[in-house]
């Protein structure tokens, strides 16, 4: 059960976007549609579980003070299979997020989960803990590129919804203002819920 | 001429922080203050322009033996290792600009902008001067974005925002209205 929780409390409650606001460079720059964001936060994913898992198994080998070089190296090294990987099997999504995919390596949400959860905590936790958190980073990427896609575009997922088209929101300020007023909306919500317990 | 076209436009047209979304987090993170981030913008400046020069010359000995593959896992260990470096050097050499740097140094390894723009170059194909440059301009496109901004933010504490939108949500939204008057320059210069 609490390895449950585990999982759940990226979603919403520790969510890595809205709530710790980590990560923030791909959240903008690769959200302009829905199949990006969910492209670039499953990739996230992928890293951050495997990071996650193999940095918390050697935990106990690495010494402290040399333990970031060593972090980031066993982080680099899943950038470079996941960077592979698409290349060969997604190649237009590869080419959409570009520069990106290695800019995963300097995320600091999985430097961040593999110095405060993965370097204290078991492999299976830092799993849940992988997977949750990732999932929560996917969650927010796709919500983010969905607005962004239905206002900038008329579509979501690449299916027509209507034929409204704001083009700003496609462009770089669009990704700026829809993230400030979405976490805006989130400290909103989270207070209004706070006065109700 | 290339390259200072390519000057030009990193610092304008591709800004970094207003076009490009590299180095988030230190631009919401350390512009509260002017001061921090003017010292933030000079680190980052003098840490980018080299580790981009010393970044080309391994992506071209990488290549030369058919290691492309590792440029990822080699350049984040040039640049951490780089930033250790320049830490250990100007706490021996001048402390007093130690001083003022301050944390930002090491922060500034898990700065996107630095491995940005190094995987930029490379993906470019830029030559020695022009990555130099490229890097020179975006550093400083950088410290620009990042000043001004700090300037807007120091003067949004003083007003009566709503409750929500005080903080981050209210910074992003102004980064956004930066970004758009940084659309004006859009399609000035064609690279």
């Amino acid at each position: 059960m609490s390895r449950m929780k585990e999982l759940v409390k990226g979603f919403v409650k520790e969510n890595p976007t809205y709530v710790q606001v980590l990560g923030m460079c791909p959240t903008l720059a690769v959200t302009t549609n829905a199949v990006n964001g969910l492209g670039m936060g499953l990739a996230t994913t992928f890293v951050l579980t495997l990071s996650n898992v193999v940095i918390s198994s050697i935990r106990k080998l690495v010494p402290e003070k040399i333990r970031i070089p060593i972090f980031i190296v066993v982080i680099a090294t899943f950038v470079t299979i996941i960077d592979l990987l698409m290349h060969a099997y997604l190649y237009d999504l590869w080419k959409t997020l570009g520069l990106y995919i290695p800019l995963i390596v300097v995320n600091c949400i999985i430097m961040g989960r593999a110095e405060a959860y993965a370097s204290k905590h078991g492999a299976l936790d830092s799993l849940m803990d992988g997977i949750g958190m990732g999932l929560g980073f996917t969650g927010s990427l796709v919500l983010l590129g969905s607005i962004r896609e239905l206002f900038g575009n008329g579509t979501i997922f690449g299916i027509k919804v209507w034929s409204l088209r704001v083009f700003l929101e496609i462009l770089p300020p669009g990704a700026y203002i829809t993230l400030g007023l979405l976490s805006g909306l989130f400290v909103f919500v989270g207070k209004k819920r706070g006065e109700k317990k | 001429m290339k390259v200072f076209l390519l000057f030009f436009a990193a610092i304008f047209i591709n800004n970094f922080i207003l076009a490009r979304f590299l180095g988030i987090c230190p631009f919401l993170g350390v512009s509260k203050k002017l001061e921090t981030a003017l010292g933030m913008g000079l680190a980052v400046i003098f840490v980018m322009t080299v580790s981009s020069a010393i970044a080309w010359t391994l992506d071209r000995l990488l290549i030369s033996l058919g290691l492309d593959f590792l440029r990822t896992i080699v350049f984040i260990v040039v640049i951490a290792t780089f930033v250790q470096f320049v830490e250990l050097f100007l706490k021996k050499t001048n402390p007093s600009l130690y001083e003022a740097l301050g944390i930002f140094l090491p922060l500034i390894t898990t700065n996107c902008a630095i491995l940005g723009v190094v995987i930029l170059n490379s993906m470019m194909k830029l030559g020695f001067l022009e990555a130099v440059f490229h890097a020179l301009g975006s550093s400083l496109g950088f410290t620009m974005a990042l000043v001004i901004f700090a300037g807007v933010r120091e003067k949004l504490e003083m007003y009566d925002l709503p409750e929500p939108f005080r903080g981050t949500a209210g910074a992003l939204i102004t980064a956004g209205l930066l970004s758009m008057a940084f659309m004006g320059f859009q399609g000035m210069v064609k690279i």
